[in-house]
């Protein structure tokens, strides 16, 4: 019997040579294995021969919506930076895109990164990717050679080991806390729709943080990101980090050191969580691919309880509503002004 | 670094150039006494205050930062203080998640004509600023 991952992945390749064939579209992006165990990296099919490549499988962690407005870009007849833009419809990409992925590529057209037209988004439901920190975890001293995956458990293999695991308890945290397997916005479906998830708390972590006192938090912040060596994979995997200028990369005013000064990596940190305020959809990429294991993702995550909390909104669930920080309410909470509170008496 | 008894915290105050920095202006011109701890930088609106802004004044030791705009409603640009509201919002909760003391960074609302209204936020921000002490956390130091 064919695994779940199987079938999607059947299915992908057909309809990838169904489009490339009919030259529905130019490019079809998604996954394709990667050279060591437990990766798969982003890979574009051009050709219906090529669409054997792709892939679906627990991995798939990078999301291909970072890479969809430069791929739609370089599908336009070349030309120089001021010549007007070619007469008729451009060269089509389609896209696979889980409920998160989806986000992503809805906040991108709002954003006026992507033109909806040239999208064909295949969407697929999220069964959650494995984090493979955690499955490394598991076998310290080991060096992991083959991992085959079936629908629940994982058979984890090296040189003189070979185990089984259960899938769910190797998925990506991200994943566990998520509500919204299934693509919000989609053109062909590939496999099952996805249920919506109940979850009682799916800002747990960002509670215990919280939770903490003012001092206790610091030395949290402090600890969490001291091994951080400022390498930005985790900007570079994001796809909202789209800007020509990254603020790091500015010198006059330089607002960010280039330095593993632990000030200079808690600026970037908490300034380039801050710039996905309302716009983060806890895809995950950026927590897999750090080579430093650290979890920069809380950061985003708080900062979504709280637009939620205040402005009732989440990331790039609704493609109609504009983005919660690109809109305002005359009466949004001010508590936080000093005037407002009654606190600018306090001192007095 | 001073000690203590004569330490005297900086507070870098962001004005949003038609309101709270006319306001500065009133409390001056009106004689109202503040503390002389805050350096004024104007800005056109409270809506070009970015967290970079904010950061970079702690990082480069400031023991404060106060951001003043005009009342929601009163923006010379109509909406500015609305955006900047709800991102102020987000920021000021961001900061404190990270452990940056409660105080540190303040958010005001003040108009051309509350220039007595400005010498208080004023002394309330320089007392909450005096009871943390000096600035550690995010602040640069050059070695
Ligand atoms: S961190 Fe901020 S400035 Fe840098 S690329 Fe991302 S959004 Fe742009
Ligand atoms: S910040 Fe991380 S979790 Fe959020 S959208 Fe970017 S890559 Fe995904
Ligand atoms: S990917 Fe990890 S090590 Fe690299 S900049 Fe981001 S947090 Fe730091
Ligand atoms: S002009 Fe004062 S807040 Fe916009």
């Amino acid at each position: 019997m064919p695994t779940i991952n199987e079938k999607i992945t059947e299915e992908i390749r057909a309809k990838a040579k169904e489009l490339l064939e009919s030259k529905e579209v130019a490019a079809f992006l998604g996954f394709c294995l990667g050279s060591l165990p437990m990766t798969t990296r982003p890979f574009v099919a051009r050709s219906p021969e090529e669409a054997d490549k792709l892939v679906w499988n627990s991995f798939c962690v990078l999301n291909p919506a970072n890479y969809l407005p430069e791929l739609l870009k370089s599908l336009e007849p070349p030309r120089g930076p001021r010549d007007p833009a070619p007469k008729g419809p451009l060269p089509k990409a389609a896209v696979l895109a889980t409920g998160c992925w989806s986000r992503n590529i809805s906040i991108q057209i709002k954003e006026n990164q992507l033109d909806r037209e040239r999208v064909v988004i295949v969407g697929v439901a999220s069964r959650g990717k494995v984090d493979q920190r955690k499955v490394k975890a598991r076998f310290p001293d080991q060096e992991i050679l083959k991992i085959e995956e079936e629908d629940h458990k994982l058979t984890v293999s090296g040189q003189d080991f070979e185990e089984e695991i259960n899938r769910w308890d190797v998925v990506r945290g991200n994943c566990l806390t998520c509500l919204h397997p299934d693509p919000v916005m989609l053109d062909i479906r590939i496999g099952e729709p996805g249920q919506e998830r109940k979850n009682d708390s799916p800002f747990q972590q960002v509670n215990e943080i919280e939770n903490k006192s003012t001092d206790k938090r610091w030395q949290w912040f402090q600890d969490e990101f001291a091994s951080c060596i400022r390498c930005y994979a985790c900007r570079n995997a994001c796809p909202l980090c789209y800007c020509d200028t990254c603020f790091v990369d500015d010198s006059k005013p330089q607002w960010v050191d280039k330095s593993i000064d632990p000030v200079d990596t808690g600026l970037f940190h908490i300034l380039r969580a801050y710039h996905c305020a309302g716009r983060c959809t806890d895809c995950g990429a950026c927590e897999s691919v750090c080579p430093m294991d650290i979890n920069m993702r809380i950061l985003t995550k708080k900062l979504s309880k709280d637009v939620m909390a205040l402005y009732g909104s989440e990331a790039g669930m609704d493609p109609e509503a504009p983005l919660p920080l690109s809109t305002y309410k005359t009466d949004d909470p001010q508590d936080f002004i000093l005037t407002e509170s009654g606190a600018a008496k306090e001192g007095m | 670094m001073t000690n203590q008894t004569s330490w005297e915290p900086k507070i870098i105050a962001f004005l949003c150039t038609w309101c709270s920095y006319a306001g500065a202006d009133l409390a001056g011109v009106s004689r109202f006494q503040y503390p002389p701890n805050i350096r004024i930088v104007k800005v056109p609106c409270s809506g070009r205050v970015s967290g970079n802004m904010i950061l970079s004044a702690l990082k480069s030791g400031a023991d404060g930062v106060l951001i003043s705009g005009c009342h929601p409603g009163d923006c010379h640009y109509i909406s500015g203080n609305y955006f900047a509201r709800r991102r102020f919002g987000l920021f000021s909760n961001l900061l404190d998640f990270v452990g940056i003391e409660p105080g540190r960074v303040s958010f005001s609302w003040i108009s051309a004509s509350e220039g007595e209204q400005f010498a208080e936020v004023v002394k309330t921000v320089t007392e909450r600023v005096k009871k943390l002490g000096p600035a550690t956390r995010l602040v640069k130091k050059l070695e």
